[in-house]
């Protein structure tokens, strides 16, 4: 089904996504990848304020190519999301609601996602030309030192993601396809 | 030197705004014939994605990956003027910074300080007859290259082994790599030599076929057994899973049978120059 949804992405927005809707998002939301959710990560652990509000907000997996001149962001398609794993359950812990990425998640993750209510998106890997049109600003707002891993603020407009899973542990890509891994354990 | 240099720089920025014929060509063809809607309105968006990115000049994926570079010289060859690969990195570092191209690479796998130039590249060297030089880059996203394995089967496992691995190493790249996936294969060798292969695989053009006859009846099979999984583009389901699968094979030893199974995207960039 296909939904238009604006941020901040709050819980009764949460619940009415099921796995398989295609969202076509506006507002604001952020981005962050494996050097960001490592600094976040440890910041949160040793109590120390972080530079985002996690609260009903979304994080996009994205380090994004430069900016020629007159464009507001280069390349801009989703990297892969297991890699965030290990420190997603504690950021759905403290309120992030939704994720954009590809690929799949940990149990660990999807059961946090379940326990305190969160969305997974998946963007289309390897359309980020396409996908950059649809980002009207972009400001980075912390780790300035990363380079294209530092986090940023997004303000987007129609941006297509599909619902992979929800808060119900709907999952498509178990749904869709046969995909067993091999080593038995679904981990990645 | 200044000529593999600039050659080197514009490859680079070639490689990640436009796609080979070839590439392209089975992209449109999957889009054509994909018949899960949402598969196919996947496909279609990449397609659009490809038109952005020539037209407006921004990077097919924001992953502009490792710049891998073949290097084949004929032994006739002289280059002068320096180091052959401070020319080449050199050209990589500047295709990355004024190409608008993503720096992915860190210097040090544990201490991970991005080195913010893209450099070094990954380069091999291959010395050849005659008296040309041949250049490929091949920029390579890890999103696809994580995916990627190697398998040191038992020669009593044989081409049906050789399929299982293959087969396992798409169903576990599933969503991960970005399909559709294009799959390069190496078979023998050694260990290293096997990857190598494999990663040489990738870099053939896909409507392109091995030349032994029984390599090129396991890349149809492989091919049509791998869109049979249904993984589909984005790992959403679908019959386009895999664009085209490559293999390449080399004498080995009595004990061994080495299978590598490289994964690439469909973002399957690949320039070949010759000076
Ligand atoms: S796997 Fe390929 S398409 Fe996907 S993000 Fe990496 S480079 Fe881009």
């Amino acid at each position: 089904m296909d939904k238009y949804i604006s941020t901040p992405l709050t819980e009764d927005k949460v619940m009415d996504l099921k796995a398989g809707d295609y969202v076509y998002l506006s507002g604001t939301i952020y981005t962050a990848r494996d050097a960001a959710h490592k600094r976040l990560y440890e910041s949160m652990l040793a109590g120390k304020d972080i530079p985002l509000e996690l609260k009903d907000n979304i994080i996009y997996y994205l380090g994004p190519s430069p900016a020629r001149e007159g464009q507001v962001i280069g390349s801009a398609g989703p990297t892969t999301s297991s890699r965030m794993d290990k420190y997603t359950p504690l950021l759905l812990k403290n309120g992030l609601k939704g994720m954009i990425g590809k690929g799949k998640r940990s149990v660990e993750v999807i059961d946090a996602m379940h326990e305190y209510h969160a969305v997974y998106f998946a963007a289309i890997g390897g359309a980020g030309a396409l996908l950059s049109k649809c980002i009207k600003k972009a400001e980075v707002i912390a780790y300035d030192d990363l380079g294209t891993e530092a986090i940023r603020r997004l303000e987007v407009e129609n941006l297509p993601v599909i619902v992979v899973i929800d808060a119900e542990k709907n999952n498509m890509y178990e749904q869709e396809n046969a995909v067993i891994p091999a080593n038995g354990k679904d981990d990645r | 030197m200044e000529e593999i240099t600039k050659n080197i720089k514009e490859m680079c920025i070639e490689a990640n705004l436009r796609l080979s014929e070839d590439v392209k060509d089975r992209l449109f063809q999957a889009a054509d014939a994909e018949e899960k809607p949402l598969g196919k309105q996947i496909l279609e968006q990449l397609k659009e994605n490809l038109c952005i990115a020539d037209a407006e000049s921004i990077p097919i994926c924001q992953d502009t990956g490792m710049a891998v570079v073949f290097v084949r010289i004929g032994q006739e060859v002289h280059i002068e003027g320096g180091s052959l690969e401070d020319a080449i990195n050199e050209g990589i570092r500047q295709g990355y910074t004024e190409g608008y191209l993503r720096k992915s690479i860190v210097r040090d796998p544990i201490d991970r300080v991005n080195t913010k130039d893209n450099t070094p590249g990954v380069i091999h060297y291959e010395i050849v007859p005659g008296e040309q030089l041949e250049l490929t880059v091949a920029p390579k996203g890890f999103g696809s290259e994580n995916m990627s394995r190697i398998v040191m089967l038992k020669p009593a496992d044989g081409i049906e082994g050789v399929k299982d691995v293959i087969l396992e190493t798409v169903k576990l790249a599933g969503p991960n790599a970005c399909p559709p996936v294009v799959v390069g294969v190496g078979i023998g060798g050694t260990f290293e030599k096997c990857a190598l292969l494999a990663k040489k695989a990738l870099t053939r053009e896909l409507d392109s076929h091995n030349e032994i006859p029984y390599v090129r009846e396991l890349e149809e099979e492989m091919l049509s057994k791998i869109n049979a999984l249904s993984i589909g583009p984005a790992g959403l389901g679908g019959s386009t899973t895999a664009l085209g699968v490559n293999i390449e094979v080399y004498p080995t030893h009595i004990a061994g049978l080495p299978v590598a199974v490289n994964i690439c995207c469909h973002v399957n960039r690949h320039v070949r120059r010759l000076l």
